[in-house]
């Protein structure tokens, strides 16, 4: 009941001045569709009732302060968790209620960036990425080598093979998880924070990658991330996350140009707005006067 | 308590389970054996030698005050190949192995490395865990036997290079006396030890909780766990034995 309400209301909804675009508004199918989506991790409440769509071959952001649960949102859409109300639909397909076998084969069809790679530590650069390959795919060795050099040559480290994980980069780490994730071309690539900790060479080598992989391989990418600049350098279209909502969506001159102050606040990095620089705590001035504890301390 | 033993009973389940996937991955399971078992060969060797040199002079100085000295070697081979062999060799693999299996599968939760695997349709019970499991229950009953070889002799390097006890006695007491039933009591106890040890050291890291005070907790539980249930399965199997 709850949920029909919310697609009766998603679908009612116009354009507005923050570009608040619904499902309808999209010119490519979507790929990706959460609505109403509430999620709780012990007595907290990450999300309240969220909606958003990816359409095919986009780049989306997701965009929001620390803590937001943002990466929570991409383990609802690869099923490591699952909503307590509300449906996350990939690629057709209800997450939630996929068979194990029906989810592993989903996930086949995605490719995840962890925010730290994730590489295996005890293979080298060269079988991290032909470890997907190696385990859902019979190809004889030869035209296994060939697919993994072409994925490395894609992120510039085909040299790199030999290396272990441990003697890479963060930023060459990062590529290396990015051939992995595409190395079994998939239809979603999923980043999560691909930009956290790197400097800006290897930043800026990111961000191009990202684009450039996206428009040659047709990808529909979901870039999580708190980089304004860097995400929506390259964003069609973006999302922003806060108190377990929604705030704004549009694209990132529409985010740019938002009037709402907590929009503003993000988009601009200001510590003033809605989004609180200090956790809550008792009043500062009163705890400071606050002379009985060295009252206390005085005593012999 | 009682819920851990619930947990760890059913993730014992779940690794059988991944066992039979696993086996078809030989290479994997080589790997974990040489990382199990290998690389614990030096201090397993090593204990096995000085534990054998104690019972020399321990055992030739007990059965001296009888006039026994020629059942050193009986007796000596007696509590290696039922008692000290497999659980000492399992306490030393709950130490070196066993901390090694969960801090390593606890880095990989702490890494998302684990996670990455499941993002990849990979299941880590199939790749990291039963791997690992498989090769630790193959790799005990190799280091027991090789800690009994180690200490027997040290016993007669000892009892007879340096207490005097006769070599042809030594040898010919312990080969008149032994059965195969001692040692296929060390056999199956030292298959239970590695049952014990291996699953509790990767059921700790893999429930390991991701951070570094996690790993370090889950390394320690593995050492007290497998240490206190090798002990209570010894005394199970010894009652049995009898």
């Amino acid at each position: 009941m709850r949920r029909s309400t919310r697609r009766s209301r998603a679908s009612t909804r116009r354009p507005g001045p923050d570009g608040d675009i619904t499902l309808s508004d999209m010119p490519n199918p979507a790929v990706v569709e959460v609505r109403g989506v509430n999620y709780s991790a012990g007595s907290r409440q990450i999300f309240n009732g969220v909606d958003l769509a990816v359409r095919h071959g986009s780049i989306t952001a997701v965009m929001g302060p620390s803590g937001t649960g943002k990466t929570t949102l991409l383990r609802l859409l690869t099923g490591q968790a699952f909503a307590s109300a509300g449906s996350v639909q990939v690629l057709g397909q209800d997450v939630a209620s996929l068979r194990r076998a029906e989810l592993f084969a989903l996930r086949k069809r995605m490719g995840m960036l962890f925010q730290n790679g994730a590489l295996l530590t005890d293979l080298n650069v060269f079988e991290n990425v032909a470890f997907p390959v190696r385990e859902h795919a019979r190809l004889p060795e030869p035209v296994l080598r060939r697919l993994v050099l072409m994925k490395l040559e894609a992120v510039g480290l085909r040299g790199a093979e030999q290396l272990m994980p441990q003697e890479l980069s963060g930023g060459m780490a990062r590529r290396v998880a990015l051939a992995r994730a595409i190395v079994m071309d998939p239809e979603v690539l999923i980043y999560d924070e691909p930009f956290v900790g790197l400097d800006p060479v290897s930043m800026g080598i990111i961000v191009r990658l990202i684009k450039r992989l996206n428009d040659a391989l047709g990808i529909t990418s979901i870039v999580v991330s708190h980089d304004v600049a860097e995400v929506g350098s390259i964003a069609d279209f973006s999302y922003l996350l806060a108190g377990g909502k929604v705030v704004a969506r549009g694209t990132t001159a529409e985010l740019q140009a938002s009037n709402d102050p907590s929009v503003r606040q993000f988009m601009q990095g200001t510590s003033d707005g809605p989004v609180s620089f200090h956790y809550p705590a008792a009043d500062y001035v009163g705890a400071l006067l606050d002379t009985s504890d060295l009252v206390k301390g005085a005593r012999p | 308590m009682l819920r851990k033993i619930g947990a760890v009973a059913l993730f014992l389940l779940q690794v059988l389970a991944a066992c039979g996937p696993a086996l078809r991955r030989p290479s994997l399971i080589v790997r974990q054996i040489y990382n199990s078992g290998a690389r614990s060969l030096i201090i397993i060797m090593l204990c096995g030698v000085v534990v054998g040199m104690i019972m020399g002079l321990a055992f030739s100085d007990m059965l001296s005050r009888f006039g026994s000295e020629s059942a050193l070697g009986v007796a000596a081979g007696l509590a290696l190949l039922k008692e000290l062999g497999p659980v000492l060799t399992a306490l030393l693999f709950a130490g070196r192995a066993g901390t090694s299996l969960a801090s390593e599968i606890g880095l990989m939760r702490a890494t998302d490395q684990l996670t990455a695997m499941q993002v990849m349709a990979v299941d880590p019970m199939r790749n990291v865990v039963a791997p690992r499991f498989i090769g630790g229950v193959i790799a005990m009953p190799l280091l027991v036997a090789i800690f009994n070889i180690m200490g027997i002799y040290g016993t007669q390097l000892i009892g007879v290079t340096v207490r005097g006890v006769d070599a042809g006695t030594f040898w010919s007491q312990m080969q008149n006396q032994l059965d195969f039933s001692d040692v296929g009591e060390g056999i199956i106890k030292s298959l239970v030890f590695g049952i014990v040890c291996t699953l509790m050291a990767v059921y700790e890291g893999y429930h390991a909780e991701p951070t570094a005070e996690g790993v370090g907790l889950a390394t320690t539980r593995t050492v007290i766990s497998s240490s206190v249930l090798v002990l209570v399965f010894d005394y199970i199997l010894t009652a049995a034995f009898l």
